[in-house]
């Protein structure tokens, strides 16, 4: 299997159920870029390296992710808006056990 | 009034390249941004990262990429305006453009390069309800002259080099000097912990971890912070403050250019792929802020838009002249400050 479906929520409430690639080294943050979910820049300011957080997103479904390194936790703790289920979504390489799973992008910071 | 023939909006490695490409040309540059240093998204997000993608350099620093390039403009002898925000533009009606920032410096100039990349850096805000209500009230996103602080009340919050730092200086300065930070552990470098620990332990440092400013309280000026502990009991303290300072870092936001009336396609300022030129003619843009069909955002493809720029640039400010490109092996490079730099010319001798 190459692709699975996620489910993406935007910053607008639209939901969004798209297929990502498993096999071409890509997170989420990526995935959601490469579908123009949110405008251009956005989201990955930082180029994926934990240190902007504008990829932060809720995960809704209760699919068992990676745990958070040590940078991505220390983002997310300066991070606003964050709640217990959130994630950096550049830290979150699609795998195949994330079919199915569901997230929704937290809001823009301003 | 500061005049030039190139005012560059944005002084990331595009801008300053841009420098040198109109210095061959014999235009002077002038270069805003609203970051108290040069360097754009290499300064500001990754100074200590490689890059491997510079021709020529199998590997540099971000932060050492950027010393570079101001270390091959400087015999163009550039102006900067640091720490300003371009803000307004104006045709005036000789043909140029007057630019203004968000501190009312003015700048003129025939040609305006934009070289914004993601837009001028702007504080990330804590989202604390009555906070813009302080702001150079007591609360401060930068510090740009730490002797403001000097004998007052200081409250940092962030756990990042920046809000380390800043700690460890303002120590010497402030009469008290509160570092709040929602971990137990900071991510700066390592003597900035160690320091911040030496100077806790002295009593010169106040460090309240892990826990978060949840309001701010006073009438026209700040007077007190409220921080909670993040812990079970979630005990609260007020702090009687002078200044609380959230150091989070900064996000880059399009701003004001957004408004000029240039065309923007998804966040981006639409160019023509001859010389980069957007729909309003004598204003340029370069770099990460422009877009068109195939675009790239990569310093490399903003040193190219630079260079086609600078033609452009050179035939609007000289309708008459014709410039004809030369190597820089060829022609050298001679300074606005008198230095030159050529390749040795070979020494013919007389063989008898
Ligand atoms: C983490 C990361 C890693 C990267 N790695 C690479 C890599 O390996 N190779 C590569 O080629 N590229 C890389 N990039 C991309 C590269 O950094 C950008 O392409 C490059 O910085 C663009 O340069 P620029 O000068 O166009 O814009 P920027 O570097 O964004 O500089 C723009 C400047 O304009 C200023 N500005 C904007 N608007 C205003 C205004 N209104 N008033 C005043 N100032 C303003 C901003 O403050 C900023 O300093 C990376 C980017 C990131 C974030
Ligand atoms: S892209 Fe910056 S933290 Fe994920």
């Amino acid at each position: 299997m190459t692709d699975i479906k996620i489910k993406i929520t935007d910053r607008d409430g639209v939901l969004h159920e798209i297929d990502a690639p498993t096999d071409m080294n890509m997170n989420l943050m990526e995935v959601v870029r490469s579908y123009e979910l949110a405008p251009e820049g956005t989201i990955g300011i930082c180029g994926g390296m934990a240190m902007c957080a504008s990829c932060q997103c809720y995960v809704v479904s209760d699919h068992e992710l990676p745990e958070m390194g040590d940078d991505e936790e220390a983002m997310l703790s300066e991070a606003f808006n964050v709640k217990d289920n959130s994630r950096l979504g550049c830290q979150l390489h699609i795998t195949e056990d994330m079919d199915g799973l569901e997230v929704e992008l937290a809001p823009e910071e301003v | 009034m500061i005049k030039t023939d190139i005012l560059i909006i944005g002084a990331g490695p595009t801008g300053l390249f841009a420098v040198f490409e109109a210095g061959l040309l014999k235009l002077k540059c002038h270069l805003i941004d609203a970051l108290p240093q040069a360097g754009g998204q290499c300064s500001e997000i990754y100074p200590k990262k490689p890059i491997y993608d510079i021709p020529g350099f199998p590997e540099v620093l971000a932060g050492e990429l950027v010393d570079n390039l101001m270390e091959q403009i400087k015999p163009f002898q550039p102006g900067f305006t640091l720490g300003e925000r371009a803000e307004t533009i104006k045709k005036l009606d000789d043909g140029s453009f007057l630019v203004t920032t968000n501190k009312g410096t003015e700048h003129n100039a025939p040609i305006v390069a934009i070289a914004g990349g993601l837009g001028s850096f702007e504080p990330r805000k804590p989202l604390l309800e009555n906070i813009s209500k302080f702001e150079d009230n007591g609360v401060a996103y930068m510090i740009k002259d730490p002797e403001v602080y000097r004998n007052k009340k200081v409250v940092i919050a962030g756990g990042g080099d920046s809000a380390l730092d800043w700690s460890i200086f303002l120590a010497n300065i402030a009469s008290q000097v509160t570092l709040v930070h929602r971990r137990n552990e900071f991510r700066g470098a390592l003597d900035s912990v160690e320091k911040v620990q030496e100077l806790k332990n002295q009593g010169k440092i106040n460090l309240i971890t892990p826990a978060e400013i949840i309001s701010l309280n006073g009438d026209d000026t700040l007077e007190s912070v409220l921080v909670r502990k993040i812990s079970n009991a979630n005990e609260e303290i007020l702090l009687e403050v002078d200044d609380f300072i959230p150091l989070f870092g900064l996000s880059p936001k399009l701003g004001p250019i957004g408004d000029w009336g240039l065309e923007i396609e998804k966040n981006a300022i639409k160019v023509n792929t001859f010389d980069y030129q957007t729909n309003i003619p004598g204003i340029f843009a370069i770099g990460d802020v422009n877009t068109y069909p195939g675009k790239l955002k990569l310093i490399l493809c903003g040193f190219h838009e630079a260079t086609l720029m600078c033609q452009s640039a050179f035939q609007i400010i000289f309708p008459d002249k014709k410039y004809v490109m030369k190597y820089t092996t060829v022609g050298g490079v001679s300074g606005f400050d008198g230095s030159t730099k050529e390749a040795p010319k070979a020494v013919v001798k007389a063989i008898e």
